[in-house]
């Protein structure tokens, strides 16, 4: 093939200026996009903000009729959802890892892989709902039945009360479902760099397997895992729609987890039609809100996660 | 009687016994391997339930008619498709990859080719990692309040949002492998003579293109199933809207979202097709990723 001849006059200098001008645009669009999210939405939720100050998060009554916007609840209903979703998918997420990256043989490693990562392909909604005309009335009986066992038992008995099938429970294992594929496949991430000569010096020393995880793995990995998990944590509390069709709408703190609740996200979605001026308003401020909880829990997850990889390849 | 046992034995009995110890540690280890196991059996339930129940509900009203007619007027009506949505759906998907792509690229190519390790690269490169963890409810908001605001519901409102989701996933993948094409091949084109920019164009990106092309055929997947940003940005048409830049649209996951919290079986046998039809869609795409990082993967 030939080649143009050498051009090294001006025009070809003005052509390689002007690309690494445009690269250096588009990699600032990143900074320009989220310093507009910040500025506009909070530009927007302002008059939410200053008609009910600090009671917008520390209020429990929403009531958009009379002009009173106290988001307690559903911050409340976030947080909770968010913190079942995280009990029930960190262990399963960590043993997959696990599983995928010590037990299975490496040659055969892919499919496990694949049939984890399908998971992720599977969009919310429809994870929605499969909930909401699925798994929630079967899991109301579940339900009844434990809340019907531990009746009387002091703690449990007002966490597992009569409820549901729409529910933060419901909505937990529904985020669990859909956080587990990118925790485990972070944790792998996290856990295939764990270097192989402390490895093959456990199994020197004469430890199983699981000695081995434990011993070598687990200390090595520590800090990447606590970050992946914390990413997974910020994915469960921005999730909108299958939290939406499955959590029952009910603005309510209560300790009952198989009682209906809302989340943040939910009531945006389901709320912003009939919406206007400060109802409005209040909305895009419990996004505002989101937007910096999710922002906070993101930052320190990448922080964790880029020193946790830093130590281990200065190691 | 004639052999009275030699002490030996007596003084043996700790490695016999160690081993029984032993034992113990290797079942223990056997059977944290099954729960392992169990764990990823654990995943595979919900999985399979979910696929399942998408495919023998969505069969039920999946016909060719299906995915061509308008959207039923009313929940109850029997008749009624999800054709728009389909059209909306590709229209969205389609601009927001037109939007996102070319940034997504140039923006990595300025990551890895020129800021390198420098202050502003590090900022962009953090920036991006939390943009990527930015809701997608939150992001159809900013861009309701950006855009729809002012020029109305459309696809391309839709596009935007989705674009924004996709922006940073698209700078990550090509990042990355940007970072796997050897420097050798780059120093090689310099020393030809090459200015920098050629050098990216017409070696750097050819080398890593299977990569890339995967990356965005997986954030494509990803951006088509996202419901929550289409809310507020593309309406919910009725009828067919080919013209994508103005006038209500509507989408699969919208589609699926409406039916989905409808009291009529009608309704909600049109979102199990329309569930079925966007797994289809977005499997269709993630296979596609996959066939071409296979078939042409840069070795690691």
């Amino acid at each position: 093939m030939a080649t143009a001849p050498l051009d090294l006059t001006g025009r070809s200098q003005t052509a390689d200026r002007t690309f690494r001008w445009v690269a250096i645009m588009a990699g600032l669009v990143v900074l320009v996009v989220l310093g507009l999210i910040a500025i506009t939405m909070s530009t927007r939720a302002w008059p939410a903000f200053r008609d009910e100050g600090w009671s917008f998060f520390t209020s429990n009554e929403w009531a958009p009729a009379e002009g009173r916007f106290g988001g307690l609840a559903f911050i409340y209903g976030t947080v909770v959802s968010s913190a079942i979703a995280l009990v029930l998918a960190v262990p399963v997420s960590i043993g997959i890892a696990l599983f995928i990256t010590q037990v299975v043989p490496a040659r055969v490693r892919k499919p496990f892989v694949y049939v984890v990562d399908l998971l992720a392909v599977i969009p919310s909604v429809v994870f929605g709902l499969w909930g909401i005309s699925i798994f929630a009335p079967w899991i109301k009986d579940r339900y009844d039945t434990v809340a019907d066992a531990v009746d009387g038992v002091p703690v449990l008995e007002s966490l597992f009360g009569q409820g549901s099938g729409r529910s933060f429970f419901t909505a937990g294992v529904i985020l669990a479902i859909m956080i587990t594929p990118i925790i485990s496949s972070l944790a792998r991430e996290v856990i295939d760099t764990t270097p192989p000569g402390e490895m093959e010096a456990a199994y020197g020393l004469g430890a199983t397997r699981w000695e081995m995880i434990r011993g070598a793995v687990f200390p090595h990995a520590k800090g990447g895992l606590v970050g992946a998990v914390m990413l997974g944590l910020g994915r469960a509390m921005g999730e909108t729609i299958a939290v939406a069709l499955v959590i029952g709408s009910s603005a309510q703190v209560t300790a009952n987890l198989f009682a209906s609740g809302d989340s943040m996200p939910s009531v945006i979605a389901n709320q912003w039609g009939e919406a206007d001026g400060t109802f409005k308003a209040a909305l895009i401020g419990l996004a505002v809100t989101l937007f910096v909880m999710t922002i906070v829990v993101n930052m320190a997850a990448s922080a964790i996660v880029e020193r946790s990889m830093r130590k281990s390849r200065g190691a | 009687m004639a052999t009275v046992p030699h002490p030996v034995p007596a003084v043996r009995e700790r490695p016999i016994d160690r081993s029984a110890a032993r034992s113990w540690r290797h079942v223990k280890s056997q059977l944290m391997a099954v729960v392992l196991g169990l764990c990823f059996a654990a995943v595979c339930i919900p999985l399979v339930l979910v696929l399942w129940s998408v495919v023998v509900r969505g069969l039920e009203v999946m016909s060719w008619e299906f995915l061509t007619t308008d959207i039923a007027a009313s929940d109850r009506r029997a008749e009624g498709g999800v054709g728009p949505a389909i059209i909306g759906t590709v229209q969205a998907t389609g601009l927001a990859t037109l939007l996102a792509v070319p940034l997504g690229v140039l923006g990595a190519i300025y990551l890895h080719e020129y800021g390198r390790s420098g202050a502003l690269a590090r900022v962009v490169r953090f920036m991006a990692t939390v943009m990527s963890g930015v809701p997608s409810i939150v992001m159809g908001l900013f861009v309701y309040v950006m855009w729809t605001l002012t020029f109305g519901l459309s696809a391309f409102g839709a596009g935007i949002a989705l674009g924004c989701l996709m922006l940073p996933v698209v700078i990550r993948s090509t990042e990355e492998m940007l970072r796997l094409v050897p420097d050798q091949l780059r120093e090689g084109a310099l020393a030809l003579g090459t200015t920098k920019s050629r050098t990216i164009v017409t070696v750097v990106l050819p080398a890593a293109l299977p990569g890339i092309v995967s990356g965005c055929l997986l954030a494509v997947a990803r951006a088509a199933g996202e419901t929550a940003p289409l809310i507020f940005t593309i309406g919910a048409a009725k009828a067919l809207n080919v013209w994508p830049f103005s006038g209500a649209n509507t989408a699969l996951p919208r589609e699926i979202y409406s039916n989905a919290s409808s009291t009529f079986d009608t309704a909600q046998g049109r979102g199990w097709g329309a569930a079925l039809t966007l797994i289809v869609i977005a499997f269709v795409f993630t296979l596609f990723a996959r066939l071409v990082s296979a078939r042409f993967a840069l070795k690691r």
